[in-house]
């Protein structure tokens, strides 16, 4: 049996291809899956930069669902400032199970959660790689839907303490979110089985996040705020953990 | 063909002892024995349903054994498996192949997940290789099926395995991209590299293999060599086995 | 044919002796409370059926984390049994504790924080249940039931923190300003006693069920067997 010449319709030569002297050296295993990460969080941004349909997706629901709370609540000036870190948080989750799913949905559907798995890296920076993803993502939204809120509302939302708020909410939404979604994407019912799963088990994140927003935007005193960012670091930190331990066996078969 | 870097010649490549797979209460793979030698092309045979896709994922450290041995280059699945994934390249016949990036976004990126060095100079390697070296920069969702064959085979080559595992690489393709794939397949395989690939299609197995199993029913029921074939013996071959197993 | 193993016999004997003593105990040993009357019974029922409902869950978690290391499928059974059982007494709790606070705080839920986590945990359960019926490969169904069950469990104490805080914070029961809207009163040293004894008797009870749900599941699975190897 002799290797045939391809058969490349612009290309005359022959494609040699050489012998790489083992490019793969296990280098620091530490250093590959940085890279490893990274690779799939710049995957997964440059794709989405291609298509925009998740972020518009995203984007449009959040908008929509706002506007729904405005006819819903029929909110004056004053009950506003009492709801708004409520109004938003529910619009950022429901606006965030969208993102969630689709994310896994891109790696399952087309089978490419394989191509991750062959990959010699830890499994846990898949999970990584696809929770700063969808971190990402989720922060674009909520910086698009705050200004929009903003001048819509009439409040005020630029407060340095209401985006730590929003990042400490999101980060642990994220995690638990991207681990649930990657269970959820096996079954028919995926779009829907994920609040179902989600929403019970982020809900300390819901509690602590609403108080703590309204509590800054109130300029309640930074003793009562405390607690609750305490709740949201000790959730993050818990689940992450978690999150980090069991991927392996979501993921394997 | 070329030598194969193992340390010793004579040790199989692959190796599976008594493979036994169930999913929940039902088993699909049976005791299965197999080994292959460096450098052997082995085509597994075999009807629907005998265990060719699940088997191959074993191999191919996607899927766990339930019971059984499978070494790989000498190391053992599913303890080993990391190390085994570094030198084992898999298609599969679904592309694994993001349809927002271009052809060559697509081989960055596998190229960076397995640490490849000097990435740009790989990359434009293997696209000449695979012969799509003027179609890099256009998104791979616009490639037709045979394109994405042999874009996905390029991911696998990027770091140089030394096993290769083809899936039923064929599968939906028509006769020109299939001539394609082969000249692929054949330059692939010449790098003295392992090869196991699962097929449906007795002819084209049988033009490029070295050696001929039939899986049937979770286990090898017959192996035969190239060598050892009369000419359109293939088919009479794969008939017998089945025969045998009563499912002609 | 596997007839019921001699233990679980004695375990059904015991269980069925138990709930009569514990009732007994209850209606007629146990004291009048003084503010509540006849409606604190229920007391002891909702306490301990919750109680069974935390264990469930519990149980299923431990359940979840060893059958993630052995693969063994007992250990999903287990769990998902647990779960199952759980989810029933955890429902009961909820009812009982709406029968009592209607007739003493004149309203049917509080957002007690027990009282919604709880429910949380209930909603959980029911996830549990929903993201394995969507699963079908028996492997993947009881390696996801397991995470989940992890999870979920680990999220119930935070959950009643925050509800907590959020009620020190935000003290207000609809309809009423009692201090006993927590649901506390003193227990004279009778009612500790049938307190722990139903808390025994329904533990007791859950070990019976549990068992029975197992050797359930383990019989459906020879069935299974049975039917493939017949068919094939």
């Amino acid at each position: 049996m002799t290797p045939a010449q391809p058969t490349s319709s612009t290309s005359e030569r022959v494609a040699v291809e050489t012998r790489l002297e083992r490019t793969t050296t296990p280098r620091s295993s530490w250093s590959a899956f940085r890279r490893a990460l990274w690779a799939i969080v710049w995957k997964d941004l440059a794709a989405e930069m291609r298509s925009r349909e998740l972020l518009s997706a995203m984007l449009v629901f959040a908008l929509l669902v706002i506007l729904i709370f405005n006819f819903a609540l029929e909110l004056d000036a004053r009950t506003r400032t009492n709801v708004t870190s409520g109004v938003l948080w529910v619009t950022f989750a429901f606006a965030g199970t969208l993102g969630l799913n689709r994310s896994m949905a891109m790696e399952k559907d087309r089978g490419c959660l394989d191509g991750l798995l062959l990959a010699p890296v830890d499994r846990s920076a898949i999970y990584f790689g696809k929770a700063i993803g969808n971190l990402v993502f989720m922060l674009l939204v909520e910086a698009i839907v705050l200004p929009v809120y903003s001048v819509l509302y009439n409040v005020n939302l630029f407060h340095a303490g209401l985006i730590l708020v929003i990042l400490l909410g999101s980060i642990g939404y994220v995690a638990v979110g991207t681990l649930l979604s990657s269970m959820a994407v096996h079954t028919r019912t995926r779009d829907v089985l994920l609040p179902i799963l989600l929403f019970p088990v982020v809900i300390p994140v819901f509690i602590a996040a609403v108080k703590a927003s309204s509590g800054y935007l109130q300029g309640i005193p930074m003793d009562e705020i405390m607690p609750w960012l305490n709740l949201l670091i000790v959730f993050d930190v818990v689940f992450i953990a978690i999150a980090f331990m069991v991927f392996d066996y979501v993921v394997e078969e | 063909m070329a030598e194969s870097p193992q340390p010793s010649n004579t040790a199989p490549v692959i190796q599976v002892r008594k493979l036994v797979k169930r999913f929940g209460l039902k088993t699909v793979l049976r005791a299965l024995d197999f080994e292959v030698q460096p450098g052997e092309f082995v085509a597994v045979l075999g009807p629907n349903g005998a265990g060719k896709s699940t088997f191959l994922r074993i191999l191919a450290s996607l899927s766990r054994p339930s019971l059984g041995e499978v070494y790989v280059a000498g190391y053992r699945l599913p303890g080993e498996a990391a190390a085994v994934r570094r030198i084992l390249g898999v298609v599969s016949h679904q592309p694994l192949l993001y349809g927002d990036l271009s052809g060559e976004e697509n081989l960055r990126f596998y190229a960076r997940l397995y640490s490849v060095e000097h990435v740009a100079a790989r990359v434009a390697e293997v696209l000449e290789l695979v012969g799509l070296a003027n179609r890099r920069r256009d998104l791979v969702r616009t490639y037709s099926r045979g394109m994405q064959q042999r874009l996905a085979i390029g991911r696998a080559v990027l770091h140089d395995p030394e096993v290769m595992l083809f899936d039923e690489p064929h599968t939906g393709l028509d006769q020109e991209a299939c001539a394609m794939l082969d000249n692929v397949l054949r330059q692939v395989a010449a790098r003295g590299r392992t090869v196991v690939m699962t097929s449906h299609d007795l002819s084209r197995a049988a033009d490029l293999a070295t050696r001929f199993d039939v899986l049937s029913r979770g286990r090898i029921v017959a192996s035969a060599s190239h060598d050892t074939l009369p000419e359109h013996g293939l088919l009479q071959f794969y008939r017998q086995a089945l025969q045998v197993e009563g499912q002609v | 044919m596997e007839s019921k193993p001699a233990g679980l016999k004695f375990l059904d004997g015991l269980t069925v002796a138990l709930m009569l003593v514990a009732t007994a105990l209850v209606f007629f040993y146990a004291p009048l409370e003084a503010v509540m009357g006849q409606v604190q019974r229920v007391f002891y029922f909702h306490v301990a059926a919750g109680w069974v409902g935390m264990l469930g869950f519990l149980v299923a978690a431990i359940a979840g984390i060893v059958y993630l290391r052995t693969a063994d499928r007992k250990w999903d059974l287990v769990g998902l049994s647990a779960v199952e059982i759980g989810m029933v007494f955890a429902f009961i709790n909820i009812v009982t504790g709406s029968i009592w606070a209607r007739p003493i705080w004149n309203t049917w839920w509080t957002w007690d924080p027990r009282l919604t986590t709880a429910t949380i945990m209930e909603l959980i359960y029911a996830a549990y249940l929903m993201l394995r019926a969507g699963i079908e490969d028996p492997n993947r169904r009881a390696r996801f039931g397991a995470v989940y069950a992890i999870v979920g469990f680990a999220s119930v104490p935070l959950t009643f923190f925050s509800a907590r805080l959020f009620r020190t914070i935000h003290p207000v029961v609809v309809g009423t300003n009692q201090p006993g809207a927590e649901g506390a009163f003193d227990m004279t040293p009778k009612m500790l006693q049938v307190f722990m004894f139903s808390l025994f008797t329904f533990s007791v009870l859950f070990i019976d069920l549990l068992w029975h749900r197992v050797r359930l599941g383990r019989l459906a699975d020879r069935v299974e067997q049975l039917k493939l190897k017949w068919m094939a």
